[in-house]
């Protein structure tokens, strides 16, 4: 509450020496407060109105050329008969593996650096590097699967194959896996551990019921942003060889494949402007993929949130 | 009643406890119904030699010398860092899982050296429990919190019946009966500690350590744990951390004191005897100051 401004001494000490002198313009500070919520409110909304924005362009092209045609069939020279099934499927592919491969790896590794590691130069030397490899471009992490996952373990991964594909984006975001399962590890009481041990559990009996259970809405939700940040990559999947044009559905993990984002950018750089309405049917079928998969996310969170 | 590890002493009573489970009723004074008096169960009491305790270089208690009778509660008293709490988790192993931290000596569990190469800390807590100072129930069931400690030690019998039990001994039982699925967190702070009882009693251990457990607890329930340790000692050998010298002087029967004479020495115990010996006539000075509130 704004009240009358001035200065006025605080005469609680009696004026004797010590005494301590309030400047109490109060209505000046509560002014301040409100200028500092306005900016912050147009800070909030500026990212929110360019998303809605984007949304609705895309919408608006793309919503009238999705249809069950659209999702079912095959790329095709005409424009008009153009679908996004092979890649629909490749993306999902992709997905999944990708989630198979990186998930226990990642929170496995986190769980070995924050529970069994010692506390030495070579542990904080692992960790240091994993917040960096985080932050590599993602073409550099193309490179390196097309150097091993493709040429050097070719006669195992089938070469330009969706198992090297998701191989690749599993490096991607292991690091993003790691740290999200270890901050999640972390902020569990010691107390948790100790009470665990104290009735004579081993290591692996308390990490397995209380700390990865207690870990898992934290660890979760990493996970799931990393995995939608890796459907939606292109530069490392035209890296390691996903196909931009397939007349076939892959049917198993050594399939050649196509990915939904590899398909948008394909029909984004044809000439002819109908290709750029199926590119933006893409997208919105690229986004309904990944709300779904973060809409899991959130169900699973909350699922498990709710009994701790 | 059958854990896999071999204990011969509960093996032995088996028959006997599971009639005791059934007849025996709520320890709970308001109830109206009379506690039939619990046989007496013979624990194992414990010692220690020259027990020493460091964190990394420090040494933070020096030369203990102390004999913890069976089936009595030995209280720890004394000023607030004087390694108290730390030599307490040396009687379980605990004080070696904080990274660095060690103890020299001996402690003995009967005749059973726990430290003596070879022997497995995981078999020793679960034969020595341990109640901390904040209850930590796992983020699970009260009858889960209860049950899991027993399934992962190998418990064979029926869990149900064991449950039931645990939680009737640790006084808990008339209050959750009805809600056995619902999370351990649903409890009070002082529920939450007799389900953290509870727990430890589950896996049968012969001794419990207890960290100030009524700390942080109001007065009615710390009543309730106290009275609860009442019960305990006709099982299990019982020593308890406090700072409430009235606490230590109600419940327990002999009474250790821990003090630093000079800042920066490792705590000692100074001067260990019957709590009745302590708090009326102790030998040395330090201990009567304590015990008369003229410091600490």
């Amino acid at each position: 509450m704004a009240t009358k401004s001035g200065t006025q001494k605080n005469t609680r000490n009696g004026g004797s020496e010590g005494e301590a002198v309030f400047k109490s313009s109060v209505s000046a500070r509560h002014a301040l407060d409100r200028v500092f919520a306005v900016l912050v409110f147009v800070a909030a909304m500026i990212g929110l109105v360019v998303l809605a924005v984007l949304l609705v362009d895309i919408g608006r092209d793309g919503l009238p050329r999705l249809s069950w045609d659209f999702l079912a069939s095959f790329p095709s020279v005409s424009p008009q008969n153009s679908g996004i099934y092979p890649a629909l499927l490749g993306s999902l592919w992709l997905l999944g593996l990708t989630a198979l491969l990186s998930v226990p790896l990642g929170v496995g590794a986190a769980t070995y650096l924050e529970e069994y590691a010692p506390d030495n130069w070579l542990t904080r030397l692992i960790e240091v590097n994993i917040s960096n490899l985080a932050g590599v471009p993602s073409i550099i992490y193309g490179l390196l699967g097309l150097g091993i996952f493709v040429n050097l373990l070719g006669a195992i991964t089938g070469g330009q194959s969706i198992v090297s594909g998701a191989l690749t984006l599993s490096l991607l975001i292991l690091p993003v896996i790691i740290i999200a399962t270890r901050e999640a590890l972390r902020t569990i009481p010691g107390a948790v551990r100790e009470g665990g041990y104290a009735l004579g559990a081993t290591r692996w009996e308390v990490i397995r019921s209380h700390l990865l259970p207690m870990a898992l809405p934290g660890a979760l939700t990493g996970t799931i942003l990393a995995l939608s940040r890796a459907i939606g990559e292109t530069a490392p999947l035209i890296v390691v060889g996903a196909a931009t044009y397939i007349t076939f559905a892959p049917d198993s993990p050594l399939s050649a494949y196509s990915a939904l984002p590899i398909q948008i950018y394909s029909w984004v750089s044809q000439p002819q402007p109908a290709f750029q309405v199926a590119a933006a049917a893409g997208i919105v079928v690229l986004m309904v993929v990944l709300l779904l998969t973060n809409s899991v996310a959130i169900w699973l969170r909350n699922k498990y949130q709710r009994r701790g | 009643m059958v854990f896999r590890e071999e204990n011969s002493r509960r093996v032995g009573e088996v028959g006997a406890l599971s009639e005791i489970s059934g007849e025996r009723s709520e320890i709970g004074r308001d109830e109206g119904t009379q506690p039939s008096p619990a046989p007496k169960t013979e624990a194992l009491g414990m010692k220690t030699e020259n027990l020493s305790a460091y964190y990394d270089s420090f040494k933070a208690v020096s030369d203990v010398d102390m004999q913890i009778r069976p089936n009595k509660v030995t209280a720890l008293i004394g000023p607030s860092g004087c390694g108290k709490s730390t030599f307490l988790r040396c009687l379980n192993r605990m004080h070696e899982v904080i990274p660095n931290a060690y103890a020299k000596g001996c402690v003995k569990l009967g005749d059973q050296d726990i430290y003596a190469k070879y022997t497995d800390p995981v078999t020793i807590r679960r034969r020595i429990g341990m109640v901390f100072q904040k209850p930590n129930p796992f983020s699970k069931s009260i009858y889960e919190n209860v049950a899991w400690g027993a399934r992962i030690n190998g418990y064979k019998g029926d869990m149900d019946e064991l449950v039931e039990r645990s939680l009737k001994r640790a006084a808990l039982w008339d209050e959750v009966k009805d809600k056995l699925k619902k999370s351990g967190f649903d409890l009070s702070g002082g529920q939450q500690q007799r389900l953290v009882i509870a727990r430890t009693l589950a896996v049968e251990p012969e001794v419990i350590l207890m960290d100030e457990p009524a700390s942080a607890l109001d007065p009615v329930s710390t009543q309730k744990i106290e009275d609860t340790m009442a019960e305990l000692k006709e099982r299990y050998t019982v020593v308890i951390v406090t700072h409430n010298m009235q606490q230590a002087a109600r419940i327990s029967d002999y009474t250790g004191f821990f003090y630093i004479e000079n800042m920066g020495d490792p705590g000692r115990l100074w001067e260990f005897d019957e709590t009745t010996k302590i708090f009326s006539t102790p030998d040395r000075k330090e201990t009567e100051d304590y015990v008369t509130g003229r410091f600490g």
